[in-house]
């Protein structure tokens, strides 16, 4: 019985290593990056776009916008190309294809995104800067790459959500004449949307923290972008970018933009979290 | 107007297929792209030589040895810890609060970008533990990143393993670490290799943590404290900078296998299991 103890207490300890992981870099991140927040004031840091470190000015609005424009830019075809996926998946696809579409879709999660970001600057970069003109490195690049990047994660989210809806929804709706579209659009896709918040939630949080396919194909100026063709730098490659070579205010400042980027994070992931904590809740009550 | 319902449905399906089949075309042409200028020069001399002159020419040896390096000691930390919480969470405690911030943890750990994990093992490991820039401060940096992914891999794995193996394995008078070693885990072994193999498919692929950790040495690692570049960031450096295009094209082409290798064993191992269990 001692014996059962001691592995038992043994697990719990392995078990607090997630949690314990997650403080210990909360704290690291915060400690290295709050210090020249308050130095040069939450507002200089917010809400301005001059970064400067060699200067000592250090705001990231610019990179702010920046992120939250590729981002979205992502999630609309992210979100239109996974959802798309999902529902043709869950609903309209014979098993048979279904065995060779997923794993291709997660094989598209699993591709570096050094490789994207190359294939970006490549074909994508050159193709925007002949076909609608600028630097081709730009937000719209951006976007495109992000969003293959974020589809397989939408996708696979929103097939768990779809497949958790009871089958008696789908036959209840087909019995009173709805044609299966219908059925989908309006039945399914209600019955399943908590889950697929969640993943448009968990979507965006893997848009802004992209890194090295961002840095390829954006350009990475310092500044606002002021249109989809404009070159862009997002919080990530900021930090990405410059760590190399950075120190002392300019390194911190760095980490600065990582509790930045960090806060964004966490409160998406408590969202999706919560979102999809209610939907549990929600089938276990039926 | 109104269009008729079955022509709406049509129209709509027709639209998911054609969003499927491009979705698909993106991942057949990235590969294709990639292996089509690739592949042709992915030469024994590349795979087993030195880089020379940053770079320009030779091959790629030491960077395939220090991705093996920091692959293997991430998920030999990774793997034993992520299985030992899984345990914890489905075997050894009942459902309350704790388990729901254990669970809370590794979901929060699981959606922190990679360039966060760098960040942290930049300061954590390789300043205030003192590793430098080294092989180990990158692979520890890499274990916690791919810690959420095998934790819940195996919890998934456990929970299907029915119920009624465990009363046997009670009813033959086996003690629960007995129970849990002998039968579940046996049971669950496919589904957690799927959750591990995955792990080194996100190991292999990393750059941003590992450009931060394990810093961009060129040289033949020695031992685990020293730098190391890896395959996906020498592509990165190759072909950022401008170094040589052919050589970028070669190591992408690396890469690719790879990841391709990973994944069909991964699902591989995946079917095995569902079958198994069914």
């Amino acid at each position: 019985m001692k014996k059962e103890k001691i592995i038992s207490l043994v697990l719990l300890l392995m078990a607090l290593s997630a949690i314990s992981s997650l403080a210990v870099i909360t704290f690291f991140i915060f400690h290295e990056g709050l210090p020249i927040i308050f130095k040069v004031g939450l507002g200089g840091f917010l809400l301005s776009d001059q970064w400067y470190p060699t200067e000592g000015s250090f705001g990231i609005l610019g990179m702010i916008v920046g992120s939250l424009a590729v981002t979205a830019g992502a999630l609309i075809i992210g979100v239109v190309f996974g959802l798309g996926c999902a529902v043709l998946l869950t609903q309209f696809c014979p098993p048979r294809l279904v065995a060779i579409i997923k794993p291709s879709i997660e094989l598209l999660a699993g591709i570096p995104s050094v490789v994207y970001g190359f294939i970006g600057v490549s074909i994508l970069v050159p193709f925007i800067r002949d076909s609608f003109g600028g630097p081709g490195l730009s937000v719209l690049a951006a976007s495109i790459v992000l969003g293959v990047m974020v589809l397989p994660t939408i996708t696979s989210i929103s097939v768990d959500a779809l497949q958790a809806v009871p089958r008696t929804y789908r036959e209840g709706s087909i019995a009173l004449g709805a044609t299966e579209w219908q059925t989908t659009h309006m039945v399914i896709f209600k019955a399943a949307r908590s889950g697929i918040v969640a993943a448009v939630i968990l979507g965006m949080g893997r848009a802004i923290g992209e890194t090295m396919a961002v840095i390829m194909v954006a350009g990475n100026p310092i500044g606002m972008p002021h249109g989809l063709l404009d070159p862009v730098r997002t919080l990530t490659s900021n930090i990405a970018l410059e760590m190399g070579y950075s120190a002392g205010d300019h390194r911190k400042a760095l980490f600065a933009t990582g509790v930045v980027l960090f806060v964004i994070i966490m409160i998406l992931n408590t969202i999706a979290l919560a979102v999809s904590r209610r939907r549990a809740g929600k089938v276990l009550a039926q | 107007m109104r269009i008729p319902p079955f022509l709406t449905q049509r129209l709509a399906i027709s639209c998911m297929w054609i969003i499927t089949a491009l979705t698909l075309g993106v991942l057949i042409f990235v590969v294709a792209y990639i292996l089509y200028h690739g592949l042709p020069l992915l030469t024994w001399t590349f795979l087993s030589e030195a880089p020379r002159s940053m770079g320009r020419e030779g091959g790629v040896l030491p960077m395939i040895v220090g991705t093996l390096w920091c692959t293997a000691l991430a998920v030999l930390v990774a793997a034993p810890v992520g299985v030992a919480t899984a345990i914890y969470l489905t075997e050894y405690t009942r459902e309350g609060r704790l388990t729901n911030i254990i669970r809370f943890g590794a979901d929060c750990l699981a959606g922190i970008p990679s360039i966060i994990f760098g960040l942290f093992g930049f300061v954590f490991f390789v300043i205030t533990l003192g590793m430098g820039f080294s092989i180990l401060a990158g692979s520890l940096t890499l274990a916690i990143m791919v810690l959420p992914t095998i934790i819940r891999t195996a919890e998934e794995a456990i929970r299907r393993v029915p119920q009624s193996y465990r009363d046997v394995s009670y009813g033959l008078g086996s003690t629960r670490w007995q129970m849990v070693t002998r039968v579940v885990l046996r049971s669950a072994l496919p589904g957690i290799c799927t959750g591990i193999v995955l792990s080194v498919g996100r190991c292999v692929s990393e750059t941003a943590a590992v450009m931060l950790t394990a810093g961009a040495a060129l040289g033949f690692p020695r031992s685990a404290l020293e730098s190391s570049r890896t395959l996906a960031l020498h592509f990165y450096i190759l072909s950022r900078e401008g170094i040589s295009m052919p050589l970028a094209f070669a190591t992408a082409s690396v890469l690719i296998l790879a990841i391709l290798i990973i994944n069909l064993s991964a699902y591989w191992l995946m079917r095995r299991f569902v079958t198994k269990v069914v």
